[in-house]
């Protein structure tokens, strides 16, 4: 399920970079200016119409995911792009996050960084809160798919149907067996272009953790979801398609009984935290952003 | 290496075979079969009533550059008629087989063809020295049934050339087919031949895979990867997936299928996951009655297996090497796509995952007593 092209339309996205430098920035606003290396995206309020992760059933059948409509009523501030080798480079210099030696090994460090486990992501995103004084996190599966408008894709191909299991089955195998084999190289920033929203390399080569734990639900005739079970062990990954991960996972693979295509490669795109808990300064970033100050922010790759 | 010292290395392999004794022409009618490549084998039949034949058949040698996983590892391969494994030859006992085998002048290595089916002067590797730019052609007499493989030997470089993709399988079909072990005929609807290769892709100092140029420049980190008898890879029929996805096999319940499984160089262990091996030839040799109902058969080294089963359930079966780690890791996995009517006699999920619920056992509630 997409979201609806109008709720695009009707979104302004405001996109901060910077022609300042950490010098000018300070000499702007000394004391109360965030200083983030890395530019952010304000989607503003809006509905976003998608099917949320997890397995239904209805009656003990598997079925589909119900379609919800989630109304957001305050703007999404996320990174316009996916954290780089560089920056988690210096994570790892501050001693806050684990070196990583594997998927991506040999790029530059002006690439996305890849081969990120869900527990890496989270050190990276407090290390990011401490470093800045904004708090960053990663993005729930809805505030993802929310925030990459046409690029979400929240079907996970045919659902195995009540009548003919098996026959289902097959057609699934055909489906994720007819997906594009993706080259997890990883490509220089924006290399897979940007959304409606401004953002760059949403559903590229590199999938994104989310916050969201997987969930086996009950639909009840009403339609209304009874969650039945909760792992947070597996949370949700985003990018071509949905995909669930082991949270320790960093380099995703398939074979042995396991078909179809999984993520090229696991990467990282925060999220920042404005509804005041961190002293307000999400909410002030909002508000320049609102106004249209340049130089608030800088993108230090 | 050189060229040049390769192939004055085999002109001197070549002087030292002596001539062997020729028999007489053997008085049979001809027929000529075009090769298919894997997983598929030319039209044969199982059973004839037709009295020996010279089988004749014709393999081009090819080397060249393929990709052999999804992230685009290429791969410096010599290849019998540019497939891994080379196709395979059907023949009956009694039949001879006729191979023209022609390096052309685009290669650089000498070749030849070791027949494990075959008899006298190293399985006919010895007669069988083409460099590029010649052509050879062996005849051979099938005197024994089963799947055996065959294999490239030159002079000094056997197990590169095997690891590198010079592979294939030769069936050798009783004049009135397969049998069970009480002498019932057995039939197959389909069959399906599987070569396993395991390969040594060398590594820069990153930890990335290289590529060469050309063969000799990648002998040397080659065979320093192959000695230490680690592969990076462990493929069915060429490379990762080569049998997977869009190009998984196909069968429908009901039906019978002869899957042939070939491994010229290590010991492998194919297993078909959610089914069995109903009549399994492990060592492949059609004089031997087969075991019946297994699990997982071994395959050594430099040999083939042929196992018939038939499917009783539709669904996705995946077809292994059950050293996991080679399947998932490294590789050797196959999927068969079988279509028909499921059997909930068989198999049926009595309830779906969900909250475990204290004092319940399977679909009983608690309290009630099965009469």
């Amino acid at each position: 399920m997409r979201l609806a092209t109008e709720i695009g339309m009707a979104l302004a996205a405001a996109v901060v970079t910077a022609a300042a430098t950490v010098v000018g920035m300070a000499w702007l606003e000394p004391a109360t200016t965030p200083v983030l290396p890395h530019t952010v995206v304000a989607v503003a309020p809006g509905e976003v119409h998608y099917r949320p992760a997890g397995d239904y059933t209805v009656a003990g059948r598997p079925a589909a995911a119900p379609l919800r409509t989630v109304r957001r009523d305050r703007p999404l501030v996320i990174m316009t792009r996916q954290v780089t080798r560089a920056e988690y480079a210096a994570c790892v210099s501050a001693s806050a996050c684990p070196a990583i030696a594997g998927a991506g090994a040999g790029a530059t460090p002006d690439r996305p960084m890849v081969g990120v486990s869900f527990r890496d992501a989270v050190a990276y995103a407090e290390w990011m809160t401490r470093t800045t004084g904004v708090v960053h996190r990663l993005p729930t599966d809805d505030e993802w798919v929310f925030a990459a408008a046409e690029k979400a894709d929240t079907e996970a191909g045919p659902l195995i149907a009540v009548d003919d299991p098996i026959r289902a089955w097959l057609a699934r195998y055909e489906a994720e067996s007819s997906r594009a084999v993706v080259d997890p190289a990883p490509q220089p920033v924006g290399a897979f272009g940007a959304n409606s929203r401004g953002l760059v390399d949403m559903a590229g080569n590199v999938w994104e953790w989310t916050t969201t734990c997987f969930e086996r639900s009950a639909l009840k005739p009403s339609g209304e979801a009874q969650p039945l079970t909760t792992n947070c062990g597996v949370r949700v990954v985003q990018g071509q398609h949905r995909s669930y991960m082991t949270d320790f996972i960093r380099d995703p693979k398939a074979g042995g009984c396991a078909a179809g295509l999984p993520p090229a490669n696991l990467g990282i795109r925060l999220v920042v935290e404005t509804d005041g808990g961190d002293g307000g300064f999400g909410l002030r970033l909002l508000d320049r952003m609102a106004r249209g100050v340049q130089g608030l922010l800088f993108d230090g790759s | 290496m050189t060229r040049r010292s390769v192939l004055m290395g085999a002109a001197i392999a070549a002087l030292l075979v002596a001539v062997p004794a020729l028999a007489a022409e053997p008085d049979l009618p001809r027929k000529s079969i075009e090769l298919v490549a894997p997983p598929f084998v030319h039209p044969h039949e199982q059973a004839t009533k037709e009295g020996p034949k010279i089988v004749q058949f014709k393999m081009t040698i090819s080397e060249k550059e393929v990709v052999i996983d999804d992230a685009g590892t290429k791969f410096q391969s010599m290849t019998y008629n540019g497939s891994m494994p080379g196709p395979m030859m059907v023949v009956h006992e009694g039949d001879y087989v006729e191979l023209t085998l022609v390096n052309p002048a685009t290669n650089t290595m000498p070749h030849n063809i070791d027949f494990h089916a075959a008899t006298g002067a190293l399985g006919g590797g010895a007669l069988t020295n083409v460099n590029p730019g010649e052509q050879v052609v062996l005849r051979w007499k099938a005197t024994r049934s089963g799947v055996f493989v065959y294999h490239c030997a030159p002079q000094g470089m056997i197990p590169w050339h095997v690891v590198s993709g010079m592979s294939g399988t030769v069936m050798v079909l009783p004049r009135d087919g397969l049998k069970d072990r009480d002498g019932k005929p057995l039939r197959y609807d389909r069959i399906y031949y599987v070569g396993e290769h395991d390969l040594y892709v060398p590594r820069d100092q990153d930890g990335k895979y290289k590529s060469y140029p050309s063969l000799a420049e990648s002998y040397s980190d080659t065979l320093e990867v192959m000695r230490k008898l680690t592969p990076t890879h462990v493929v069915f029929n060429g490379r990762v997936g080569a049998l997977t996805g869009k190009n998984a096999l196909t069968a429908k319940v009901g039906e019978t299928v002869l899957i042939v499984h070939s491994q010229a160089n290590r010991d492998t262990r194919p297993h078909l996951i959610g089914g069995h091996g109903d009549h399994v030839w492990e060592t492949g040799k059609f004089a031997n009655p087969p075991e019946k109902n297994l699990e997982t058969w071994f395959v050594r080294g430099g040999s083939a297996a042929a196992a018939l089963y038939t499917f009783l359930q539709p669904g996705v079966y995946a077809y292994v090497n059950h050293n996991l780690i080679e399947a998932a890791e490294l590789g050797a996995t196959a999927h068969v796509k079988v279509d028909g009517e499921w059997s909930d006699d068989l198999m049926k999920q009595v309830s779906p995952p969900g909250p475990i619920v204290p004092g319940k056992v399977g679909a009983i509630e608690t309290g009630t007593v099965a009469k």
